[in-house]
């Protein structure tokens, strides 16, 4: 780790005072948040496709039913225009339900409940009426899920006012990013990085996996704390240059830049939108340099937006033109995941391009 | 009512809706969208939730008969059908979607009653023009919802003798005749020729109610225009536009307000303030 500063999230604050040395996969740690939140708040509900008996796909719901009953989390019919058009009807009663779409993929079907329904109903009604739902859903590849189980379509709710778009890339993150989401009165999706659910990710395909336990963001203290949505994290500090990322390329971005010793900030965005501005502000003025990357296609994707607002906002302190790296504006392919895969090369290219002035 | 129709200062709904999207909560009546069949899955998640909270009340809604070609209609049957949730989903089957005649949305195979049946729910087809028969079916599928015994789909088989809006031009999809060619009658006059037999009513009392109503219109509609009708002023503040896309106003929305602020100065100098 030539370079670059890690910095632990540390010790957080759990309002007991107390800290337990525990750690958590992103599964467990999301499993760890939902059974919090049906314990605190009687109006939580979970459903989604296999979430109830079986506990997920993923997981991610084991045991909720068992513990919670069949009322607070249960199995839905497969479909998405459903689950989300009864969720926003359970959130106009006054319930706060935390739907699961088994992969963000699927979620497509429920793209008129979101768009029209959910991230208006506070607008349309004058406050009469909310939509308080947090939709979870697995998104992003690297897991040779081929089309249907890779996409990340981040981009098409960070454009729909009203939504909140919300993107763990630690256990730790994913614990207290989901209580918030889910106590939060707008309605928010949740995307769950899966290829980093059972551990970091370095991008490098051809090497071995390395599991949670081993990273210090894997320590999920026991009960309840909250991470606030719209503030990013440092992952590292440096000088060179900025990274502008969340999800599995978090990860990522972070293996390539010590590998190649740069002297990388690497920001954690967490939250797409509220996107916490001046964090980004700060660090491109004291860098420079910008680099922007994300595993979605290219063309209009957030990074779209990142660039345009770090160009506005920051051009004068730009020493190089900002950098995006992404996935191609393809169909996310199947046997070639790995050369579509934005990974050290290109992300190693970018770096390039941004230093070699 | 009508300050919501014209969008004015006095619409509750601040200005955000087009006309008759009427929302209160105190009165447990839910706005649509604008969207069709959208309103159908989020009854019924209504429905799942008061079951969920032991609440006795129940849920129901309404939609065209063209809209149950909608995917929304589809899933809201399923959900109603595998939760047995306490709802009861009407089609109003008045026979035309704008130009679109029921045939299109499969009427011509079969009833949109019989719909039910392939989920399982229960089925009632009714005389839409009949307020007798609407009560009373209404009334059943209440009961049956209430007592944990099902969801209920209604046809109200009726027909829209107006155009779909006051910008549509019925006679060019349609016979110009056919509105009166229609066999089951009005059903105010039906209701009110049944109980002038049952001598509970009379042709003066109905003029007189008649006359009343359309009073009570016509003095809630001047009463409404002083407070502006859409797109000649009295809106809500220009602020408005900016509130209630989040509960907290996020820093994007902070810098467009600030823009809109200026806009506002420039095209409409000496208006009333920003806030």
């Amino acid at each position: 780790m030539s370079g670059t500063k890690t910095k632990a999230t540390g010790a957080p604050e759990t309002g007991s005072g107390e800290t337990t040395e525990r750690r958590l996969n992103m599964i467990e740690a999301i499993n760890d948040a939902l059974d919090i939140m049906l314990q605190r708040d009687d109006d939580v509900i979970v459903m989604g496709e296999d979430v109830g008996y079986f506990g997920g796909v993923f997981r991610c719901t084991a045991g909720l039913q068992q513990k919670h009953g069949r009322t607070r989390v249960f199995d839905t019919p497969i479909s998405e225009c459903g689950i989300i058009g009864v969720a926003v009807g359970m959130g106009a009663y006054g319930l706060r339900p935390v739907p699961e779409i088994q992969f963000a993929d699927y979620i497509y079907p429920g793209l008129d409940q979101l768009i029209s329904e959910a991230a208006r109903l506070r607008y349309r009604s004058a406050t009469e009426y909310i939509a308080p739902m947090t939709v979870r859903s697995p998104f992003g590849g690297g897991i040779f899920g081929g089309q249907t189980h890779s996409q990340s379509p981040e981009a098409i709710f960070t454009h729909v006012a009203g939504l909140k778009t919300v993107i763990p890339a630690t256990p730790y993150d994913a614990k207290g990013l989901l209580i918030s989401s889910i106590e939060d009165n707008d309605p928010v999706i949740f995307f769950e990085p899966k290829r980093i659910y059972n551990g970091p990710f370095s991008g490098y395909y051809d090497k071995p996996v390395k599991a949670w336990k081993t990273h210090p963001d894997s320590v999920v203290p026991e009960g309840y704390y909250k991470i606030p949505l719209g503030k990013a994290r440092h992952v590292t500090e440096g000088d060179q240059l900025t990274v502008l990322t969340y999800g599995t390329m978090v990860h990522v971005a972070e293996a390539v830049c010590a590998d190649k010793g740069v002297d990388a900030e690497i920001l954690d965005l967490r939250t797409l939108v509220p996107l916490d501005i001046e964090a980004i502000e700060k660090s491109v003025e004291k860098t420079g340099r910008c680099m922007i990357v994300h595993e979605a296609t290219r063309t209009s994707g957030f990074g779209a937006e990142l660039s345009a607002l770090v160009t506005e906002r920051c051009f004068y302190h730009l020493e190089a033109p900002v950098e995006r790296v992404t996935g191609f504006d393809t169909p996310y392919p199947h046997s070639l995941e790995w050369a579509y895969f934005p990974g050290p090369v290109r992300i190693g290219d970018a770096i390039d391009n941004l230093l070699k002035d | 009512m009508i300050n919501q129709i014209y969008s004015n200062k006095g619409d509750k709904l601040k200005g955000r809706q087009l006309p008759i999207m009427y929302s209160s909560r105190e009165h447990s009546f839910f706005t649509i969208s604008g969207n069709l069949a959208t309103q159908t899955p989020q009854a019924v998640g209504w429905a799942m939730a008061s079951a969920i909270k032991g609440d006795s009340r129940i849920a129901a809604t309404w939609v065209g008969e063209g809209s149950t070609a909608e995917g929304d209609f589809h899933s809201a049957c399923t959900f109603a059908s595998v939760y047995n949730a306490p709802v009861i989903l009407n089609v109003i089957n008045n026979q035309w979607a704008i130009s679109s005649f029921s045939g299109f949305a499969g009427a011509e195979r079969t009833t949109f009653a019989n719909r039910a049946v392939g989920y399982g729910l229960a089925g009632l087809r009714i005389d839409g023009n009949d307020a007798l028969a609407v009560y009373a079916a209404t009334q059943w599928a209440a009961e049956r919802a209430r007592s944990n015994k099902g969801p209920t789909l209604i046809e109200h088989f009726t027909y829209r003798a107006e155009g779909h809006s006051t910008s549509d031009d019925p006679t060019a999809y349609r016979s110009a005749q056919e509105r009166e060619e229609w066999p089951l009658g009005d059903p105010v006059n039906r209701l009110k020729k049944h109980l002038i037999a049952l001598g509970e009513w009379s042709e003066e009392q109905h003029a007189k109610m008649d006359e009343e109503c359309a009073q009570q219109v016509k003095a809630a509609t001047k009463e409404a225009e002083k407070n502006g009708i859409l797109g000649h002023g009295l809106h809500h503040p220009f602020r408005t536009m900016f509130q209630d896309v989040y509960e907290d106003l996020p820093w994007h929305l902070e810098e467009q307000a600030k823009q809109a602020k200026r806009e506002r100065e420039i095209k409409w100098p000496g208006e009333e303030p920003w806030s």
